[in-house]
C-alpha cells in the first residue's frame, strides 16, 4: 500500500482529483458547476467522502458519474467513497452564471427562470402560452418556440428559433 | 425522526413502477418523435422515482426483524442475503403489489385481460392527467413527512410530476379541444378511467399507519383540490366531467384487474429466468 492509501488524502486533493469530471450528457460544465456535487468532507471514521446528488430520479448519468469519480479517485490513488443524498433537492437555481454562460455558447439555452416560477403555473395551456421567453443561444433572438417540453434528456426540452431557424435545447427550470 | 411503514413506501414505489413500465410501452411507437420522446422520458423519471422508493423500502424491511421474515419468501436480486430494489421490484407476485388499478390498465377502452388493441393516446393522456394531479398534491404533503428520506424523495419528484401534469394537461386540452374524433376518445376514455380514481379517497390500513405516525397523509383531504385540479384542465378541454360511481377497484390492496399479471409477466420474466444476472 503506498502512502497516498495510508494517510488520509487531504480534501483538496480529493477535489483536484475529480475536478475535471463532467456530466457525460454536458461536458462543458464540471459537477460542481452543475450542483452534482455538493460537498467533499471527512467522514466520521476519517475516510474522505465524495457527496453528490442526483439531477432527476431518473437521471441514467448518474451511474456513470459515480464510476466516473470512484476511478479518478483509484487513479489518484485516493481512498475515499462516494455519498448520494437526495436533500436538499437539485435544482438549476445553484447553476452560477458563468455556468449558465458555459451552456449557452456549448449551445444548449439556460434556465429560463427560477424553478419555484415552474413550479408555479402546472395546468393552463392558453395562459402559459406567455411564460419567460427562451433566447436562442445562436443568435439571441426571442423568437423562438417550443417543439417538446420533453428533450433528449429528462433536464432538456427541445426548442426552435423562428430567426436563425436552428433547433435548440433549453435546460429546464427544476 | 420515523420511518413510514413499508407498505405504505411500496405503495408509491408501485404506483411508479407500474405507470412507468405502461408509459414505456410507448417507446418506439408514440404517435410523433417528440411524443414518444416525452412519454420515454416520463417514464424513465417514474422508474427512478421507483428506484429511490424501493431501495427505501428495501433498508426498512432489512432493519425489522418482522418485516423481513414477512419477506423472507424473496429470494431473488438479493445483495449479501439482504433484500434490494430488484428484489422488490422484480420478485414479487401480482398480489403483493399495492399500486392503484387505474395505473396497471392497458392504454385502450375496456378489453378482457388476453384481448389486444391499438394503444389509445387519449387513454394514455387522460390516465397521465389524473394521476399526475394527485401526485402534484401528494408529493407537496409529503415533502412534510416525519420519514426524512420519503420527505427527501418527495421533494425531488414534486419538480418531476409537475412537468408530467403540465405536459399531459396540455395534450388533454389539444385533444378535447381539437378535431370530432379527438375529442370523441378523449371523452371515451375519461369516461372509462375516472371511476378508477375513487380508489384514491378510500384509505387503507398503510395509509392510517402513516397518517397516525405523521409520515403520510390522509388522500381523502387532497380531494377538493383534486377536483379543482382537474376541473380546471377538463374545462379547457371543453370535456364533460363523468359521475364517479360503480364498483370502487383495490390494486393498493393487492387485488388487481386481470391486465396486471400480464404486465408482471413483461416486466419480471427476464429478471426470473436469471435471478443472478448482473448487468
Amino acid at each position: 500500500m503506498d502512502a497516498a492509501l495510508r494517510d488520509p488524502p487531504s480534501l483538496d486533493a480529493v477535489r483536484a482529483a475529480i475536478a475535471h469530471l463532467s456530466d457525460p450528457e454536458i461536458p462543458v460544465v464540471s459537477l460542481a458547476e452543475l450542483g452534482i456535487l455538493r460537498e467533499v468532507r471527512l467522514g466520521g471514521d476519517g475516510v474522505a467522502e465524495v457527496v453528490i446528488t442526483p439531477t432527476y430520479s431518473g437521471c441514467p448519468a448518474m451511474g456513470q458519474i459515480e464510476d466516473d469519480i470512484r476511478a479518478a479517485l483509484r487513479d489518484s490513488g485516493i481512498a475515499a467513497r462516494v455519498v448520494t443524498q437526495l436533500s436538499p433537492a437539485w435544482t438549476t437555481d445553484w447553476m452560477a452564471p458563468a455556468a449558465r454562460e458555459k451552456l449557452r455558447a456549448y449551445g444548449i439555452a439556460p434556465p429560463n427562470g427560477r424553478a419555484a416560477q415552474a413550479g408555479a403555473q402546472v395546468v393552463g395551456f392558453a395562459r402559459r402560452a406567455a411564460s419567460q421567453p427562451v433566447p436562442c443561444p445562436r443568435c439571441g433572438s426571442t423568437h423562438t418556440t417550443q417543439t417538446s417540453p420533453f428533450g433528449s434528456t429528462a433536464c432538456k426540452a427541445l426548442y426552435r428559433c423562428l430567426d436563425c431557424l436552428e433547433p435548440f435545447d433549453l435546460f429546464k427550470p427544476y | 425522526m420515523s420511518s413510514a411503514p413499508v407498505d405504505y413506501v411500496l405503495h408509491l414505489a408501485d404506483n411508479a413502477l407500474v405507470l412507468g413500465q405502461r408509459n414505456a410501452e410507448w417507446c418506439g411507437h408514440g404517435p410523433i418523435l417528440e411524443e414518444d420522446l416525452a412519454l420515454a422520458n416520463h417514464a424513465l423519471d417514474h422508474l427512478g422515482q421507483a428506484r429511490l422508493l424501493y431501495q427505501h423500502a428495501a433498508a426498512l424491511i432489512n432493519a425489522d426483524p418482522a418485516q423481513a421474515k414477512r419477506f423472507a419468501h424473496l429470494q431473488g436480486a438479493r445483495a449479501d442475503g439482504a433484500l434490494t430494489e430488484d428484489s422488490l421490484a422484480y420478485f414479487r407476485a401480482t398480489h403483493e403489489f399495492r399500486n392503484f388499478t387505474l395505473l396497471e390498465l392497458p392504454h385502450h377502452g375496456p378489453l378482457a385481460g388476453p384481448a389486444r388493441a391499438d394503444r389509445d393516446f387519449a387513454t394514455t393522456t387522460v390516465r397521465n392527467v389524473l394521476y399526475a394531479a394527485l401526485m402534484n398534491l401528494w408529493w407537496e404533503r409529503l415533502q412534510a413527512s416525519a420519514d426524512p428520506q420519503l420527505a427527501a424523495i418527495a421533494a425531488k419528484s414534486l419538480k418531476e410530476v409537475r412537468y408530467h401534469l403540465s405536459h399531459a394537461g396540455d395534450w388533454l386540452v389539444r385533444l378535447g379541444d381539437g378535431t370530432d374524433q379527438s375529442r370523441a376518445r378523449a371523452q371515451a376514455a375519461l369516461d372509462h378511467l375516472m371511476p378508477h380514481t375513487q380508489e384514491f379517497w378510500t384509505g387503507d390500513e398503510a395509509e392510517s399507519a402513516a397518517v397516525a405516525s405523521g409520515t403520510g397523509v390522509a388522500l381523502a383531504e387532497l380531494k377538493p383540490a383534486w377536483d379543482a385540479l382537474v376541473d380546471e384542465v377538463l374545462t379547457e378541454a371543453t370535456l364533460r366531467r363523468p359521475a364517479d360511481g360503480g364498483y370502487v377497484t383495490q390494486g393498493k390492496r393487492g387485488l388487481h384487474s386481470e391486465h396486471m399479471g400480464f404486465l408482471l409477466a413483461e416486466m419480471q420474466s427476464l429478471a426470473r429466468e436469471h435471478p443472478q444476472a448482473v448487468w
